[in-house]
């Protein structure tokens, strides 16, 4: 059967002030897979990550050029808004970063500035299966009026997905979703992006080959801005085409 | 004189510590081997040891002789039966004529013997003095010399005196604001010995003027003199139109400022800003004399409002102004703190700037923001020259910001201007409302200090 393609980028150069962070990179994102990002620290794997919702928007001095199409229409298109482009495609960072505000409020945050729930039942509603989707909910259930900031942190990070997912957007991107958290609560996050894929496109950088290839259908090796490779997972971590790929895969480099 | 004494006092500490340096070196030689500690060392060991006891013991008896030297001058006169109520002004005669002054009094043969034994017993004092901290001086230099030896650790020692030096610093601060406490309770309790405190804090009538003129044995009238609550409220309502004035002002310059201002509109903006800190209050008071002032008056009276030349109105207004640079840069350290991480989190929900911040920035950072605010109600409660200056002497008992009014620091300031009797009630109630305007504001700051406190944990 062939894969629907979600996310198409074309020849994506990325600028910080005079330091170029990505070089000419091509990568198309399959729909309902979870494709993983790794390579050594400041290969660019991040900053591609953060062109795909537009982040790097925020940072003055970044430039972007390439195209960047998700369902065919280009994302850095002027007459996209940039916070529409964010409700299709949400973020989990790295440090789990829930607001100060009680567990409830934390995911009825998108809902409520997206307008989505006409009202107060439905926003129950959206909070309460967003909860459910991040495997949460039997956890929080009884403490929702409680700041977000006292769970533990897998379940801040999980808190932080039925955030983003709570706008139903299309695509997920990860950044190091797990580097803060202990096996346990990584497991319980892999297990749940296991899950979310039925739903989801998701993209997610890592730093754990063993995290790429449990999750991963697909497998993109960056190294000093340059996609070097970009495969199925198996044949990634089996017989990868690069020389270097097989040297960082192999743990003798990064 | 004192400049000779203070350089030989210099030139003694040097060579003190020349003395235990040299000693030093020469234990190297001798035993040929390092001692414990630095050379240096073993020279501020010996300067210590030559100079603070010295310096301890004139300070100890500075404050004493005083009261020794009075006891003895005037012990004949006790004698004779000198009200002890007249005993200040006489030792004061005493010095006096002994300084050149001439007085009235001068020939009298009793003063004429106090001022010999005044000469007499100064004299003793002093010479003593000098002989104590010179023999306590080298006792405590040769003892400290004899111990320099190549295992003895100086430096341990020294550095516990300096850790002694820096306790008695941060000591000085406590006590003094210790002795400023008790000395406004001292007074404080004097006043209320005369005034009832009930009369005091919820009497609706302030004119001390009438208790020092009329009758004092009329007590009906002093007990209606002292309501402090035309004070209190013309304090609030001045402190309530600054924060009127500067919370919305500050706020909204701590949100551009740390949110929206490109780096450099901030690095020049942000210091003008804190200029108005510096600027002297005195100087916001002719402003408001001048400028604020006949401006309202011509703005109330083109709508036909009638408003006196001095009102709160233009105090507050001003000092509304001279407090924004508080709330501003208090709030944008505050909001510039909150982590990245909860705004790249807003955005990434497709949240806009100004719903990040309404929604996510100002939730987070509001304890913080509150504290600058009541930081800001302090500093507004304290100030005293703009209202001097804008709204007047008149305790007036009014919610109406267009008439005269006046605070408890200007009272203050107006009670003890000049000369006063310091028993009459009328002065003793300046401590009264110092005090209480003490307990207001450390009540406030904290308040102010517990909830930025909590706020500092927010995020963990």
């Amino acid at each position: 059967m062939e894969k629907k393609i979600k996310v198409c980028v074309k020849n994506l150069n990325v600028y910080y002030g005079e330091k170029q962070a990505l070089f000419d990179v091509c990568m198309d994102i399959n729909q309902n897979e979870i494709t993983a990002l790794i390579g050594p620290s400041g290969c660019g794997k991040s900053t591609f990550l953060r062109c795909l919702n537009r982040m790097n928007d925020v940072i003055d001095i970044c430039k972007v050029e390439g195209s960047i199409k998700i369902d065919g229409e280009d994302i850095y298109n002027d007459e996209v808004r940039v916070e529409k482009l964010r409700e299709r495609v949400g973020m989990v960072f790295q440090k789990p970063n829930p607001f100060p505000k009680s567990i409830f409020e934390n995911v009825a945050y998108g809902p409520r500035i997206h307008g989505l729930a006409k009202d107060k039942n439905e926003l129950e509603e959206i909070v309460y299966s967003s909860l459910k989707k991040a495997a949460i909910f039997d956890e929080v259930k009884d403490r929702l009026d409680e700041t977000g900031t006292s769970l533990s942190g897998g379940q801040q990070q999980r808190l932080c997905i039925a955030r983003a997912i709570s706008v139903n957007p299309d695509v997920i991107l990860m950044d190091e979703p797990c580097s803060a958290l202990d096996p346990i609560a990584t497991a319980k996050i892999e297990a749940l992006m296991e899950e979310l894929k039925k739903e989801y496109t998701i993209i997610i950088v890592t730093h754990s080959m063993q995290q790429a290839a449990r999750v991963s259908s697909k497998t993109g090796f960056f190294h000093l801005g340059n996609l070097i490779e970009v495969n199925d997972t198996e044949t990634i971590f089996s017989t990868p085409a690069n020389e270097k790929t097989l040297e960082y895969v192999t743990g003798r480099f990064g | 004189m004192g400049l000779i004494l203070l350089l030989l006092f210099i030139s003694y500490a040097l060579g003190s510590f020349y003395l235990g340096y040299s000693k030093s070196r020469k234990v190297r030689v001798l035993n040929e081997g390092r001692p414990i500690s630095l050379d240096k060392y073993y020279g501020y060991y010996i300067a210590i040891w030559s100079v603070v006891p010295a310096i301890i013991i004139f300070s100890v008896i500075s404050i004493f002789d005083g009261f020794f030297i009075k006891n003895y001058v005037l012990s004949d006169l006790y004698s004779l039966g000198i009200d002890s109520s007249e005993v200040e002004l006489l030792f004061t005669q005493i010095e006096n004529t002994r300084n050149g002054i001439k007085l009235f009094n001068s020939e009298d043969v009793l003063i004429v013997n106090a001022v010999s034994k005044l000469n007499y017993i100064e004299n003793v004092f002093n010479v003593s003095l000098v002989i104590i901290i010179l023999c306590s001086s080298s006792l405590f230099l040769l003892f400290s010399y004899r111990k320099i030896k190549i295992d003895f650790d100086a430096r341990e020692i020294v550095e516990k005196f300096l850790l002694i030096t820096f306790f008695v610093c941060s000591l000085v601060a406590i006590l003094v604001t210790i002795g400023i406490i008790f000395s406004l309770l001292y007074e404080t309790i004097r006043f209320f010995s005369q005034v009832p405190i009930f009369d005091f804090l919820f009497g609706t009538n302030w004119s001390p003027q009438r208790a020092f003129v009329t009758d004092a044995s009329d007590t009906a009238d002093i007990e209606n003199a002292f309501g402090a609550i035309p004070l209190f409220s013309g304090t609030f309502l001045i402190a309530f139109i600054a924060m009127c004035v500067s919370i919305p002002i500050g706020l909204l310059t701590a949100i551009y400022m740390s949110e929206y201002a490109k780096s450099n509109v901030r690095n020049t903006a942000k210091p003008i800003i804190e200029i108005l800190a510096g600027i002297p209050t005195v100087v916001y008071g002719f402003f408001a004399v001048i400028t604020i002032a006949p401006f309202i008056r011509s703005m109330g009276g083109s709508i036909g409002l009638d408003v006196s030349s001095e009102s709160a109105l233009a105090a507050g207004l001003v000092m509304g102004i001279m407090i924004i640079p508080f709330v501003s840069s208090l709030s944008d350290d505050v909001i510039s703190s909150v982590p990245q991480s909860l705004r790249e989190g807003s955005y990434a929900m497709g949240a806009t700037k100004s719903e990040t911040i309404k929604k996510v920035i100002i939730p987070a950072a509001l304890p913080g923001i509150i504290g600058s605010f009541l930081l800001a109600v302090s500093r507004a409660i304290g100030e005293t020259m703009i209202v001097v200056m804008a709204a007047g002497l008149v305790a007036n008992l009014t919610a109406n910001p267009l008439e005269a009014s006046t605070t408890i620091t200007t009272q203050i300031v107006v009670i003890l201007i000049g000369d006063q009797e310091f028993d009459s009630p009328k002065t003793m109630s300046a401590f009264a409302l110092g005090l209480t305007l003490f307990v207001m504001t450390l009540i406030l700051n904290f308040i102010a200090l517990r909830v930025v406190k909590k706020y500092t944990e927010k995020y963990e």
